[in-house]
Parts: C-alpha cells; structure tokens; sequence
C-alpha cells in the first residue's frame, strides 16, 4: 500500500500545497512534508503527500549503473572488430 | 513517465540478469528476502523469477502494512463504525481486510455504518470540517511512509481546531519486523530458512533513510540493499546482493540514490517524532507481539487519539487456522503451500489479509504466478514481452 509514483511539480499553490502532473492528470498534494521544493522538481508522491524528491543527477547515474554492462561488450566488440 | 520508463527497459534487464547468472557461484544458494510487497508486486509483475538462475530464491516476506495489521485491530475499526456511530475513513486496501466472522469495514458499510474510503489524510480532515456534529475517526495503518501524512493531519488539525477529528493509529516500524523475522526461531533453527540477504523498501527508506538497517548488517551479519521498486531497480539490487554474499560482506548498500539518502526526510521524521511515540510492544499478524515495533499518538495530542476518546472492547480474535499467512509473512511457507489458496481463498473473497492487498505475497502470487505452473519453462517473461511489443 506504499505503492508511490513519480511526478512533476507544475506549479505551487497557497498551504504548502502544489499542482502535480500524474501522467497527463493534474492534481493538488501536499508539500509539507519536503523541504524546498520547486516547479520543476520530481517527487515520489503517496496518499497525496510528496515523501521526497527525486534527485535527477543520482537517477541518471543508477541508469548509467544498469548501462555499464551493455557498454562494456560494446567496447569488447569494438576493440575486436579493430583487431 | 519520466523515472519510470528507464528503469523497465527489457534489454537491460536481460543483460543484467546474465549479469547475476555469471555472479552466481556453482553448489551456492541465495536465499533472498524481499520485505516489501512493492518488491513483490513488481517481481510477480515483470516475471523477474524467470530471469533468475535456479540458485537465486526470492523469499517474499511481510510485505504490506494491510497485510500485518492483527484482526483484533481490524475488529476494533468495526467497532468504532458500528457502534460508536462515527464516520470511519481509511486507506481503499483496509476496506475489505476480512476482521472476525468474516466481517469487514465494506460489510460494516452495506449494514449501515458510516464508513468512507479516503485517498489521503486531507480528504479525511476534510471530512471532519464538513460534518462538525459527527466524529470522524481516521483508521490509520502503515509502515513509515504513510506515518508522516498522518502526524500532518493531527497537528493540522490541532493548528486548525477541529474538535471532532480523532485518529486510530497502527502505525508500525519496518526495522523491527525485520529483526523479529531474523530472531524468529523458524527462521534461525537450521533445517528451516536461510536468509541470506534483505532487498529493503524502497518509500519506506525514503522518509526514514539507510542508517536503520546498519545495525542488521552489523548484528546479523545480513547484507541488505535498499532498491527501488521497478524491475531494473530489483535486478540489479539482487546483482548487488549477490555480489556482497559472494565476497562474504554484510554492508548496508543503496540502489535507490535517487531517492533515498542515510538519514532519510529530516522534516517527515521530525513531524513524525513531534506526534507519536513507540508503544511497548504492538501486535503484528503472523509475527506475534514485536517489541518496540508500533507506534502511539503522544499525550500531548491526546484530544485527537481514537483509543482515549472512544472505550473499545478488547476481544481475542481467531484466525482461520487453515490460512498460511502467518508463515507465509516469515518466508517459511509460500502461498503455494496454503490449501486454501485459488480454491476458497481469493481475492474477490480473501480469507487472509496476504489475499487482501494487491502487494500481499498471495494476492501477487494470484494475478501473477498462479499461471506459471502450467507454462512451459521456454515462456517468454512478462518483462522481456513487454520490450519486444
Ligand atoms: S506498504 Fe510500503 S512497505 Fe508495505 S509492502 Fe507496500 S510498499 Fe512495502
Ligand atoms: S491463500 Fe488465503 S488463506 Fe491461504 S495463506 Fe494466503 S491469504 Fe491465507
């Protein structure tokens, strides 16, 4: 039942409440429980509280984590297909 | 969605999984537990078991607060919507939670009571401002992610003076369900499981962060990665895992950067700190009672505490001594195991609360698993069909 999704944050709204995208539908959560955040921001969003936002730098580096793997054999490839 | 998409891509999760099959080390067994029924939603879900080498065993343990949540808790909810008369809101998953007799809060309801499915805590404070001559009773149940929304509403409430607002709180502690599991004597007792490592909750580690489980690592020597709850996120989590049961290390590792540090949401955990305090010990369903492991509104907030606002009769409840759940919740048994499980117990009509919520092992093991026994082991995954559509 923690089931939390992703979403942007579209714009602020008075009580430290924010209008979020959840995949093309627009809705109204609280921020209380985050500290700064802005538009802009994505934060994993549960029983209509933001937990935390979502850093883009650390998401972009555990893809890059899963990615290795692939860009590994393709290096392996290239330097045998130069041999 | 945007950090969704990436982290479901079946190439790499291909790639990953020949990862894990070379990692694996021939004659050795992983016994891996996941806690949360995130984790077994999405390992159902993705048919990620079909990825696994054989040495690889996903043991899928207590998974979702619903799911632990002790019937005399569930009855008392009954209570207070029938015979106290209040308007009983909660969580869609608690509503057809099966109590004593069969009984639910949704059976509760088409007999008269009050009783109204909310989406959050605000909708719930809502309810209460918009029927000030009724008491509104918030039947609050989770693990620390849904904690912090709860602590909101009553200080808001305090904040805004709402006199006819009250909570009735089952929150429960993840780290002490995972040490009672690691204590439980089926658990220890050779013959019985070995656990060998901990995939850890993804949410609930974003509020309360990694520290937690360093004392796990340390005491039980059981590594733990904390991961996301998308199907690369459990891969390489088990990829990770591998790799420390290998090199014989128990450390506390993170695959979930992007959202989860070590010291979690300072600003939730203060909240949460500020309105609640441990209970002694609190009843979990299929672990008995677990010191330390729930949590109770403070003194100071007492106007707004369910169980000093309203006498509630305490009765012993009996479960269905055929249902498995409460093994099944210490990864000793599966739902496999259950004799009840697709013939009397399902989920339009659970007998357990592991039927009940989607996460649930059993639920998951229903709309995900039930199928595979019968499908030729050449299958496609979920997963790898998903990337070739
Ligand atoms: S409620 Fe949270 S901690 Fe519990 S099973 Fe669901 S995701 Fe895991
Ligand atoms: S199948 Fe139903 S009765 Fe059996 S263990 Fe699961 S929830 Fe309990």
């Amino acid at each position: 039942m923690c089931l939390a999704i992703p979403v942007r944050v579209e714009a602020l709204q008075e009580d430290e409440m924010a209008l979020v995208d959840i995949g093309g539908i627009r809705k109204s959560v609280s921020i209380a429980l985050v500290e700064d955040v802005a538009v802009g921001d994505y934060v994993i969003l549960h029983v209509g509280y933001a937990l935390n936002k979502i850093d883009p730098e650390e998401a972009e580096r555990t893809l890059a984590l899963f990615a290795e793997m692939g860009e590994l054999e393709q290096i392996a490839s290239e330097a045998a297909a130069q041999l | 969605m945007k950090y969704v998409d990436e982290f479901r891509d079946g190439q790499l999760a291909q790639e990953l999984a020949q990862k894990i099959k070379r990692e694996v080390q021939p004659g050795r067994q992983y016994h891996l537990m996941e806690f949360c029924g995130g984790h077994t939603h999405a390992i159902f879900r993705y048919g990620i078991p079909d990825l696994l080498p054989p040495e690889v065993k996903m043991i899928h343990g207590p998974g979702c607060p619903v799911c632990v949540l002790p019937i005399v808790r569930i009855d008392s909810a009954i209570e207070l919507a029938m015979d106290h008369g209040v308007i009983l809101c909660t969580y869609g998953d608690m509503m057809r939670v099966p109590g004593s007799r069969k009984m639910s809060l949704l059976k509760a309801k088409a007999e008269g009571a009050d009783v109204r499915m909310v989406y959050s805590t605000l909708d719930a404070l809502a309810l209460a401002r918009q029927n000030p001559e009724r008491e509104v009773v918030f039947f609050a149940i989770g693990f620390e992610t849904t904690t912090p929304p709860t602590a909101m509403a009553i200080q808001q409430a305090e904040r805004l003076g709402i006199k006819n607002f009250s909570v009735f709180c089952n929150h429960v502690l993840t780290p002490s369900a995972i040490s009672t599991i690691l204590e439980s004597p089926e658990v220890r007792e050779l013959g019985t499981l070995p656990l060998d490592g901990f995939v850890g909750p993804a949410h609930v580690s974003t509020v309360i962060g990694s520290q937690p489980y360093e004392y796990f690592a340390e005491e039980y020597q059981s590594p733990v990665v904390i991961a996301g709850f998308e199907p690369l996120d459990v891969l390489q989590a088990i990829l990770m895992l591998v790799r420390q049961i290998n090199e014989g290390r128990a450390e506390v590792e993170n695959e979930f950067t992007r959202a989860v540090s070590r010291d979690g949401n300072l600003k939730a955990k203060r909240i949460v700190a500020d309105t609640f305090e441990m209970r002694r010990e609190f009843e979990w369903r299929g672990l008995g009672m677990v010191p330390y492991s729930g949590l109770k509104i403070k003194a100071r907030f007492a106007a707004f505490d369910a169980e000093k606002r309203f006498t509630l009769k305490r009765r012993s409840a009996r479960e269905n001594k055929a249902c498995e759940c409460p093994a099944i919740l210490r990864g000793v048994k599966t739902p496999r195991d259950c004799k009840l499980f697709g013939t009397v117990c399902t989920p339009e009509n659970p007998i357990g609360s592991c039927m009940v919520s989607s996460e649930g092992a059993c639920a998951a093991h229903y709309s995900y698993g039930r199928y595979r026994d019968h499908l030729a082991a050449d299958t496609p995954s979920n997963l790898i069909q998903k990337s070739e559509a």
